[in-house]
């Protein structure tokens, strides 16, 4: 492992998924962080607390916080195959795969397609339609907010399940902050009504061509969206034993 | 009588008929004339056939629903934005309540996510491995009773509802016994597991298995061909292999239509391609179908639990890195469960590398590499997904759980739409939802 991502638990890379840090850097020299893969944010000082006095040496350390990046092919067991699969058929629907195929990620044995958000329904039934592809089954959507992905802050995280190939892999769609529409895919998969209601109410992504979006867990008249990163957490101070603990979104966290 | 119509008297409150007979037409045209309004009965949030706080808003004409929806959220917690605030060993501890009566599912399918991010799935030792997969098992007993008590007792059939909650209880003491807590364990980790088995547990595990086999026979007679309960139960709450798959169904509802879909089988996780089991299908795609799946599972979930029993060898329960590995040694002292004198000993008075670890550990917890990971198990009511991100930091980024009762539930409208008001607490019975994993 390198020496300089601070981190003393990552010792090891994902089986079969390429590790940015360990599997690119051959010479893992310290300070050689690789310049791959997506920054997400920016983690300043190297261990202690981020909002405490520097006691440790290493406040002025700024570090870019990547996700893993793209993968060049081959991607490995089922993924080429379907990668194949899915530009051949957008193909043939008179689309061009570099348009709607944003990149592909391979990470820790799973493989991710960021699609452009204008052409998720159509890949979305595609996937599901094509007999070499038949994703049957979508797991739903999991919304995820990075405020610091510029331009792409809201993500949108289909997993997408084929029960007759036995595949599982992974859609990613963004939009940002500023317009936050994703076409909805209720009509391919039905299942994602009451998800992408979810989405909406927690992230307040807009899945256009929804039949009802509607908040689903908060209550109707709810302000704001709550697990947005911007959105406090809440809580009150409890005594215990005569000290004061703070909230747990105002207790010390480490960077 | 002789006259066909009542004769009304003015009183001091009004008229008054005095209906003997023969006037009843009146009163008939004026009962049907409300008939044509449309009736919307709100069932729930607090309604004891509706599972926790479920609210379903059902559109009657007389006794047929013509349309049904559900209100959920009233068990909101936001857990998962809480785990985006602890470190991630803590969040076992919340993710456990999540859908609280397969607690296991969720802390295993939470660790394995964790795991996948850390890349160190292949160092979880064999004996941490089994013991999830017993408790898991254990838990898909206790879950399918529940399912089939409280579902017995919503038909009136409060014996079954006696019978599932007795040898409910049975596993719950097992469960006290291994982790100290019948409900809300948080004893499986990333990495492996809180502490080893206690003494005595493996032997406590055979009894009960003992005990189950001679109890599961009674809810065959009691209840698989009673015809009271065949009839409440049998073409009640239909959804065929087409809705299961458009309406992301999974579970007992998916294989009720008979394809055998069972992530334990299709995608293996915690070794179990390695278990002998069958995987229990029905075609009759409705609640009865449903019922004799959930009751042969529990018959195959016996049988992985012995052969969990049978393969267990002593050994650690925890990666070996102790950079991950949470520094719980719990032993019994005189003032209760708390961590071991030797572990104390140890990190105080010998290693301060120990000390070092500990503290950082507890405080601090250990780091995630970036990236995104997906995890699923296979829980009682169906596929258990974990989304988990981390950016690299002691904390979640974002973690979301896929709960199959959420998913599941979206089918009551599909599957009630046109039955009888009575046939819809059969078909929310038969999905088997837990609102707390709907909620979450």
């Amino acid at each position: 492992m390198s020496a300089d991502n601070g981190s003393g638990a990552a010792n090891g890379s994902g089986a079969g998924g390429t590790n940015p840090d360990k599997d690119l850097n051959v010479q893992n020299l310290p300070g050689q962080r690789g310049d791959h893969g997506e920054v997400i944010g920016v983690r300043r000082g190297m261990f202690g607390p981020n909002n405490g006095g520097d006691t440790s040496g290493y406040g002025g350390l700024v570090r870019s916080v990547r996700l893993p990046g793209a993968s060049a092919r081959p991607y490995g067991g089922y993924f080429d195959e379907v990668a194949d699969e899915l530009e051949g058929a957008l193909d043939e629907q008179g689309l061009v795969p570099e348009n709607a195929i944003e990149k592909a990620v391979v990470d820790r044995g799973e493989f991710t397609l960021h699609i452009a958000r204008e052409h998720l329904p159509q890949v979305a039934k595609t996937l599901r339609d094509d007999p070499a592809l038949r994703f049957e089954l979508c797991t739903g959507v999991s919304g995820v907010h990075y405020p610091g992905d510029q331009g792409r802050e809201l993500h949108a995280v289909y997993h997408l399940r084929s029960i007759t190939h036995n595949r599982l892999i992974r859609l990613e769609v963004s939009a940002p902050d500023a317009d936050p529409h994703i076409p909805s895919i209720v009509e391919v998969y039905p299942t994602n009504d009451w998800h992408e209601r979810e989405t909406y109410d927690f992230f307040g992504i807009v899945f256009d061509g929804h039949p009802a979006l509607t908040r689903i867990m908060m209550p109707d008249d709810w302000q704001g969206f709550p697990q947005r990163k911007d959105y406090p957490l809440g809580g009150i101070p409890v005594e215990y034993k005569g000290a004061q603990i703070p909230a747990p979104d105002q207790r010390r966290s480490y960077s | 009588m002789s006259t066909s119509e009542a004769t009304p008297r003015e009183t001091t409150e009004g008229t008054v008929y005095t209906v003997t007979g023969g006037d009843w037409d009146e009163v008939a045209a004026a009962a049907a004339k409300a008939d044509d309004e449309r009736i919307v009965v709100n069932m729930g949030p607090q309604h004891p056939s509706t599972h926790g706080v479920l609210r379903l808003i059902l559109e009657i004409d007389g006794e047929t629903v013509t349309e049904a929806r559900c209100g959920i959220g009233y068990l909101h917690t936001g857990i998962e934005k809480n785990l985006e605030f602890r470190t991630w060993t803590q969040g076992t501890t919340f993710v456990t309540r999540m859908d609280y009566l397969t607690s296991f599912y969720n802390e295993t399918a939470y660790c394995l996510a964790v795991e996948k991010l850390l890349g160190i799935e292949d160092d979880i030792p064999d004996r941490a491995t089994l013991v999830r997969v017993l408790l898991m098992e254990l838990n898909r007993l206790s879950s399918h009773l529940v399912c089939i008590a409280t579902g017995g007792m919503e038909l009136g059939a409060t014996t079954v509802m006696i019978y599932g909650f007795r040898d409910r209880e049975m596993i719950l003491d097992l469960y006290e016994l291994i982790t100290g807590l019948r409900m809300n364990h948080a004893y499986i980790r990333p990495g492996g597991l809180a502490q080893d088995l206690p003494p005595g547990a493996i032997d406590a595990v055979r009894e009960f298995i003992k005990k189950m086999r001679k109890n599961l026979p009674e809810y065959d007679k009691l209840a698989t061909g009673n015809p009271i309960f065949k009839g409440r139960m049998q073409d009640v709450g239909y959804l065929d292999l087409a809705g299961c798959m458009a309406l992301g169904a999974t579970g007992p509802i998916l294989r009720s239509t008979g394809l055998p879909h069972d992530l334990r089988r299709t995608q293996p996780y915690c070794g179990y391609e390695t278990f002998d089991f069958e995987v229990p299908t029905a075609d009759s795609c409705d609640a009865y179908g449903r019922f004799l799946i959930r009751l042969e599972e529990m018959r195959q979930s016996l049988r992985i639990v012995e052969q969990c029993l049978d393969r267990l060898e002593p050994g650690p329960v925890m990666v070996g890195d102790k950079k991950i590995a949470w520094p719980a040694q719990l032993a019994l002292g005189p003032d209760g469960l708390g961590n071991s004198l030797d572990h104390i000993k140890k990190i105080m008075g010998t290693s301060m590398e120990a000390l070092i670890h500990h503290f950082k550990l507890v405080t601090e917890g250990f780091r995630v590499p970036p990236g995104q990971a997906y995890a699923a198990v296979e829980s009682p009511k169906g596929e258990l997904g974990v989304h988990a991100v981390s950016d690299g930091g002691t904390r979640p980024f974002r973690v979301h759980f896929r709960d199959p009762s959420f998913t599941n539930l979206q089918a009551m409208a599909a599957m009630c739409e046109g039955g009888q008001v009575a046939d819809v607490i059969v078909a929310v019975a038969s999905i088997d939802p837990v609102m707390g994993g709907v909620d979450r």
